[in-house]
């Protein structure tokens, strides 16, 4: 226990906005503080297990998932979703089959695609949203809406609606603690990242398409000439480098040229699950200077060294060291944790579990001044929200509703950059009235996240299901939320009827932060 | 006791708002004719590709840059909207002919940002921030914009449409976001006294949260007041609308009428970044393209005898390239088309240093150039729309380059 109190001595002499903060940290709030930062906020008993253990050996035990077995009934519940198991040629196949019969159909046919569509839609999310509220790999949880943001795939756009489940799945979340060059690799050669930035309609300059060769790509993609920058730039500017890392635009065309080929076919991925093909047809054959290497031609070997040039760059180390810390610690993150990080990837070539633990032993992430610090975005409200509370959920709609209430659709950010986590860009007027009107909706039981007996996960959560929920327990609910709830707001909220305690403690300014 | 204060001692005690129409304002203090001259910015956020959208059929370099996405000349199949006999507008864009005739519509044409990053969210911020190449900039200049207006702070004196706050009003004058729609005018739960109450008491001690909370309670009031006496919470008893830009902007049109303190709108808008299959006449672009000219027409038309005192301003954060690439998109560009619509427009032009397209005018022999900096069309807004003083136009846009003297697109 020495450790933390050291901290928190240390705190006493950084600048503070909290008033609470004056006093170093209790184990409770610690307890608070890591269940906040590395996951979504406590469950009942959570402050309990987490002090009983220990705060190290919590934050050691999060930064090893697999070695924490997740529960039957997650496990069973994941299991049913078979719409989002399916490998990403089957949920394609599915997606372009019914796309291709409602385009020349009837009301009906347009009916059956909306029927398949939604269903996609719903598993992909239930397995998103299953996770983050019920699994005991909090961590891991954070780190997959981590790094699906950093590399962000809007599940709007064409085929990436059936792809986005196995894009988190296969390419996210088996790399989300392991080494930088392993999660880079398996986006870039993702179908759903190939095809939200254009990259598989890119090829050399002088490419000319071969009409009627059998195997040859169907639609647009048979039709496509000429380079595409889109991928390149969001490479460099958005997942590596940073923006303001030096590269020039000839350094985008460049890496676009060295980029071209990878690609995917859409008859090969529904047929055979071949995700990823390097067209070498496309391919760009030619030299290329770019960010100060000369690349002779070696056809994927060339995005391939590219790749590698770019998870170990140092401009790379200390994006990433800064968008973590950001994320993790404060919205201005300390530039001296920062540099820390960054070495810390360097030194260990990439790995980012490495990074997170210097960060999350760090003594600024332990500050008084760091704890509350976080405004929470709206996923993170509302996943907070759900957990604390405990509903039983197996129809996940009204979450998803007020996701896009709150301006967080799921999987929805149209833009590369994806969200932004600061109070920045969340706090505002009008945001705080539409979070007070989900929690009120939540704690009186308003909210229609049960499906009617007897329904399965086959079925598409009907308009209206099961509405009569019982109303959270405002006593369990304040109980289980320990520190995170003021005293004085504690005593605003027993002044005031009974009926509007647990919708007062989910939509309190305490509530709203982490 | 002011407004504000009013509207404090009423949420505290959990009393009901009661419309007693405009004139119970006005004997509060109520200063309308400050807000009288309104500003309405849309940005289309993703680089919308400007060139269709005010095409320059009449130079051949158009269509030989553009063989698939180009738009036809005038009066072909697909083609574009004749303007003035050079630039042709696209014809999802149709909706907004009437008002170029009506000579209410200008488009400046080869502006935007002097600085060259293609960046989106670079560029998007130097756009809002007012001061391109400097990311040191804390606020935006429509928030600056603010500061500097005379007459008194009102909770909803400006707005932003949906769920954020954008960078453009970030700053130390107040500004609120409202739900797009009728959303923005519905019933909020804090309506109910005893819930009000009870959220009011604990936000109210909150260091971090009070203001934001408090500027929510305000605006929310102000603008159910307002809505109130129009019967804006009546079902709309005719067509439906359609949903999207254009149900917004008439809804926004309705709010605007009926609160006269709103003075400042923002809205963006997203989807532009068309850098494959953007089609031409028809397809991704003019799919976008329609409900956006729609939008506005209809804002125009809602605000009725208003319009005479707004200007509407359209940008976006750059251009595309000139050249469509090789899978029928175009890349990210550099200068692109400001469009502005209102009552002091001088319209049925299009404004702007046009040197044509031709390879050796473009920008890194890419892009449109830009040969009008955005800062100079907010600033003659802003002086002849606004009456800002030389001094006050400086604090919204520092460091901002010389007057054209060449432009004049608004009348004064």
């Amino acid at each position: 226990m020495k450790l933390p109190i050291r901290f928190a001595m240390l705190a006493l002499f950084s600048v503070s906005t909290l008033a609470a903060s004056a006093a170093p940290l209790t184990t409770d709030q610690q307890a608070l503080h890591v269940l906040n930062r590395l996951g979504y906020g406590p469950r009942p008993g959570d402050i309990e297990s987490v002090k009983q253990m220990g705060i190290e050996r919590y934050i050691d035990s999060q930064l090893q998932p697999e070695n924490i077995p997740l529960p039957a009934a997650l496990s069973a519940r994941l299991s049913t979703l078979d719409a989002s198991n399916a490998s990403a040629g089957e949920v394609l196949a599915e997606f372009l089959a019914v796309r291709k019969v409602a385009n020349d159909g009837d009301e009906a046919a347009k009916q059956k695609r909306r029927e398949v569509v939604g269903k996609i839609v719903e598993q992909d999310a239930e397995a998103r949203i299953a996770r983050a509220i019920d699994s005991p790999r909090q961590l891991e949880e954070v780190m997959v809406d981590f790094w699906f943001n950093h590399f962000n795939v809007y599940g709007g756009k064409g085929l990436d609606r059936a792809l986005i489940g196995s894009y988190e799945r296969d390419a996210i979340r088996p790399y989300v603690m392991g080494n930088f060059r392993d999660l880079l690799g398996a986006t870039a050669k993702h179908p759903a990242m190939l095809f939200y930035l254009d990259n598989w309609l890119s090829t050399a300059n002088d490419y000319q398409p071969v009409p009627g060769r059998r195997g040859a790509a169907q639609g647009q993609k048979g039709k496509a000439t000429g380079l595409n920058e889109n991928y390149a730039r969001e490479l460099m500017e958005l997942h590596t480098l940073g923006v303001d890392a030096g590269y020039t635009q000839k350094d985008v065309t460049e890496l676009a040229r060295m980029l071209t080929g990878w690609s995917f076919e859409p008859r090969e991925l529904v047929r055979n699950n071949r995700t990823f093909h390097f067209d070498a047809q496309r391919h760009d054959m030619g030299d290329k200077e770019w960010l100060g290497h000369h690349v002779g031609a070696q056809g994927q070997g060339e995005g391939e060294f590219a790749l590698d040039v770019l998870a170990m760059h140092p401009a790379t180390a200390h994006h990433l060291s800064y968008q973590l810390a950001q994320y993790f610690v404060q919205d201005n993150p300390p530039p001296e944790l920062v540099e820390r990080m960054a070495k810390r990837y360097l030194e260990t070539r990439g790995n980012i579990r490495e990074v997170l633990r210097t960060m999350f032993h760090s003594p600024q992430f332990m500050a008084a001044s760091t704890v509350g610090a976080k405004f929470k975005t709206p996923y993170q409200y509302v996943i907070s929200a759900a957990r604390a509370s405990q509903v039983p959920i197996t129809n996940v709609r009204p979450l998803l509703g007020a996701l896009n209430q709150l301006g967080m659709p799921l999987y929805g950010a149209q833009t590369p950059d994806g969200y932004k986590n600061t109070e920045a860009a969340w706090l505002n007027p009008d945001a705080l009235t539409r979070r007070i009107t989900f929690a009120t909706a939540l704690a009186a039981g308003r909210l229609p996240l049960n499906k009617p007996a007897g329904q399965d996960n086959n079925a598409a959560a009907p308009a209206v299901a099961n509405a009569a929920e019982p109303p959270l327990d405002a006593d369990s609910l304040l109980n289980t939320l320990g520190p995170a709830i003021s005293a004085k707001t504690r005593a605003t909220i027993s002044n005031n009827p009974a009926g509007l305690r647990a919708a007062m403690a989910l939509g309190s300014p305490d509530f709203m932060q982490r | 006791m002011n407004r504000r204060n009013l509207l404090k001692l009423m949420a505290l005690t959990g009393s009901l708002v009661i419309p007693v129409g405009r004139q119970a304002w006005a004997a509060v203090g109520d200063d309308s004719s400050a807000t009288k001259r309104k500003l309405v910015v849309v940005m289309l956020r993703g680089a919308v590709d400007g060139l269709n959208v005010v095409a320059p059929y009449g130079d051949a370099n158009y269509a030989r840059l553009r063989p698939t996405i180009g738009l036809a000349r005038p009066g072909q199949d697909g083609g574009a909207l004749d303007l003035d006999g050079y630039f042709g507008l696209h014809p999802a864009l149709a909706s907004l002919q009437p008002l170029w005739e009506q000579k209410k519509l200008a488009f400046i044409h080869a502006s935007g940002s002097p600085d060259a990053t293609r960046s989106h969210f670079d560029a998007q911020d130097y756009l809002e921030s007012g001061t391109p190449g400097r990311k040191s900039t804390q606020d935006g200049w429509l928030n600056r914009l603010l500061t500097v207006l005379p007459g008194a702070a009102s909770p909803t004196r400006a707005i932003s449409i949906g769920p954020l706050m954008p960078r453009i009003l970030t700053g130390r004058a107040p500004a609120t976001n409202l739900a797009a729609g009728a959303a923005g005018t519905r019933q909020s739960i804090l309506d109910r006294p005893q819930i009000g109450s009870a959220f009011d008491q604990m936000y109210q001690s909150s260091d971090k949260y009070a203001s934001a909370y408090q500027d929510g309670r305000d605006a929310h009031k102000e603008v159910m007041t307002a809505s109130m006496k129009d019967e804006m919470q009546a079902a709309n008893g005719g067509a439906p609308l359609p949903n999207g830009f254009p149900n917004d902007a008439a809804h926004l049109a309705k709010l605007m009428r009926n609160d006269a303190k709103i003075q400042i709108a923002f809205v963006a808008l997203g989807g532009w970044d068309t850098h494959a299959y953007q089609g031409n006449a028809k397809g991704q672009l003019a799919n976008r393209l329609a409900p956006l000219g729609q939008g506005l027409a209809t804002l125009a038309q809602g605000l009725g005898p208003m319009f005479d005192d707004t200007t509407i301003v359209v940008m976006s954060e750059f251009g595309r390239t000139a050249r469509q690439n090789g899978n029928g998109g175009t890349d990210h560009g550099h200068g692109n088309v400001m469009w502005v619509l209102g009552g002091s427009v001088a319209g049925g032009k299009v404004y702007g240093d046009w040197q044509g397209v031709g390879d050796a005018q473009l920008h890194e022999g890419r892009d449109l150039p830009v040969t009008t900096d955005f800062r100079s069309v907010l600033a003659q807004l802003g002086e002849r729309h606004l009456r800002l003083s030389n001094l006050q136009l400086a604090q919204v846009f520092p460091a901002m380059p010389a007057a054209n003297p060449g432009l004049n697109f608004l009348r004064s």
